[in-house]
């Protein structure tokens, strides 16, 4: 008797979100690889032609895919360094009891709260206006023009804003991750006479360990998946050098119609998430020491 | 010396802190120009403040029919996705056996899926659904809000299971003892004790829905159901030559985020900080 009360609560508490969760996570999952077997344009009425593997055969000659490839590694190594580096040096200076560590803590985070399709708007006029103002100004034309109309400089510029937005979500990330580390270690050690670059290296990096880890995680993966900024502030161009992974599949699939061999980019584009975050996260935690 | 050092470091700190901040000034002095004072020069201060181009953009963009929208989706989104995930969770943390296990294994190990992976099947189900059930999946708010809940639930079910984890048990064994049921256990003694990990789970999930676009933009066609984010693009596609005007749009787009954060900073600023250490 008792079990089965037990079972019927189960299922209350439990199922209600379970089968949302199934139809709107693993069920397309699963249709997902399916549809990668086969080559359609996405129209109902249409045959959906099976093609085993030709699809994911055929992403080694596709030249844009590869070169978008390439692309967005390269952003996803410049975006973590730039991300982490920055919201590390935030965290650093917020943490060392200034007065205005409240206000800037608050500024430098504001920018993840209003979102990548905005802030992509906003860096665009900036790029066009202000970049091209201050060039003129200064005489320093070389280095301040407007990025996005330049195939190197427009990934550059995706890195630039993608940092802006994430810069302060990671210092949050990080401030936790001081605010962990015992006072008593630290004061221990100024007593032993370590100065502020022995205490950062021997103490503080290591015990940061695990605020490495999953910041790492969130930059790599959200810059790996990178779509908003792409769309608003690049679109893609100039001349598809700034077309990034997740738009690659979007345009494949929604701009020419090739349903099933876009499908097949996004099964490899999850792979490739997958492999890299595992990773990651696998090396990190080994680096983690206990107190 | 030493607080001379320390000056120093106040205000390089400021500077630092103001600098990034620097856009949003640029985006607010234009907003109040003209397109030829706009060009004469995009930093300087705005010669009067005149609301007459927040006026026409909000027109434009339909924005108060957007900003309803997105209130809508996301309060409703973000309240279902707090009472389904604690539910879940709880159950999953403290019914230990084979299937619980196996259920919160799917939903840790799915969070490595990329939404790209998913959005075209996601359509072509949902739109099977819409078909055959008649049950009007696409193109309706209540349609998107289920696909927000689907997407939010891993990460919101990860969070409070690890946080029931952490409750001692013995206080809803002296609950049942006294004769409440499973409902009441949950809702008169877990639930408030739940209330940091709420907090967390709110906030990320109302940044998420609140700033996302793809996903509307996929489920949404009619103009009338656009949110914030879906208004703004289409905005951005048909004027943006005229950069005063969408200075004016971006700084609407702008001010619920910038309210939404001096009501809520503290509560924000830490519920980050916790859902990361989680």
């Amino acid at each position: 008797m008792q079990n089965k009360i037990n079972k019927g609560w189960y299922l209350l508490f439990t199922a209600p979100l379970f089968i949302i969760f199934l139809t709107v996570v693993v069920i397309p999952f699963v249709i997902g690889i399916y549809y990668s077997f086969f080559k359609w344009d996405g129209i109902a009425a249409n045959p959906k032609v099976f093609v085993g593997f030709d699809n994911f055969i055929k992403l080694f000659g596709d030249t844009r895919f590869l070169e978008s490839t390439w692309k967005t590694t390269l952003f996803t190594i410049l975006a973590v360094i730039s991300v982490n580096i920055v919201g590390l040096v935030f965290a650093l200076l917020v943490t060392s009891k200034l007065r205005t560590s409240n206000a800037a803590r608050t500024m430098v985070f504001m920018p993840y709260l209003i979102g990548g399709l905005i802030l992509g708007y906003i860096w665009q006029f900036i790029f066009l206006d202000v970049f091209t103002l201050i060039g003129e100004v200064t005489g320093l034309e070389n280095v301040f023009f407007n990025w996005l109309i330049d195939m190197d400089f427009a990934l550059y510029a995706l890195v630039f804003v993608f940092t802006w937005q994430m810069a302060g979500y990671i210092m949050i990330i990080y401030i936790a991750g001081i605010h962990s580390i015992p006072n008593d270690v630290m004061e221990a050690s100024m007593i032993d006479g370590a100065s502020w670059w022995q205490r950062l290296k021997n103490i503080t990096f290591p015990l940061l360990m695990p605020a490495f880890t999953i910041s790492l995680f969130l930059t790599l993966s959200s810059a790996f998946k990178i779509y908003d900024v792409n769309l608003s502030l690049t679109g893609g161009g100039p001349a598809n050098s700034t077309e990034m992974f997740a738009m690659n599949i979007y345009n494949e699939i929604f701009g020419y119609g090739n349903y099933g061999y876009g499908q097949a980019k996004a099964i490899i584009f999850f792979l490739i998430v997958a492999a890299i975050t595992l990773t990651q996260v696998y090396i990190t935690k080994k680096r983690e020491v206990e107190l | 010396m030493k607080k001379f050092y320390k000056i120093i470091k106040e205000l390089l700190l400021l500077i630092a802190a103001l600098f990034f901040l620097s856009p949003i000034y640029i985006i607010i002095v234009n907003s109040f120009k003209d397109r030829q004072e706009l060009y004469e020069n995009v930093l300087a201060l705005p010669k009067e403040f005149s609301f007459q181009y927040y006026i026409e953009a909000m027109e434009k963009m339909n924005f108060l029919n957007a900003l309803a929208n997105s209130l809508y989706i996301t309060i409703l989104s973000v309240l279902i996705i707090v009472v389904l995930s604690s539910m879940t969770a709880w159950m999953l943390a403290r019914t230990d056996n084979k299937l619980s296990k196996i259920i919160f294994m799917i939903f840790i190990a799915t969070m490595l899926i990329p939404f790209q992976t998913l959005m075209m099947p996601l359509m072509q189900f949902m739109s099977t659904i819409t078909n055959t059930l008649h049950i009007p999946m696409i193109n309706t708010r209540e349609g998107l809000i289920f696909m927000h809940i689907g997407f939010s639930s891993s990460i919101s079910v990860f969070l409070y299971h690890g946080f029931v984890k952490s409750i001692p048990i013995t206080l809803e064994e002296a609950a049942t003892i006294d004769g409440a049921s499973k409902f009441g256990v949950f809702w008169r003694i877990i639930f408030p004790i739940l209330k940091p990990i709420t907090v967390t789970v709110m906030i990320l999930n109302v940044i998420n829905i609140w700033n996302d676009y793809l996903l509307p933009s996929l489920t949404l066609t009619d103009k009338g159901l656009r949110t914030i984010p879906l208004s703004t693009f289409y905005f951005f596609g048909e004027f943006t030559i005229q950069w005063n005007l969408a200075m004016a749009g971006l700084m609407l787009t702008i001010i619920p985020v910038v309210i939404f954060y001096v009501l809520a900073q503290k509560h924000i600023i830490k519920g980050i900080g916790e859902g990361a250490v989680k």
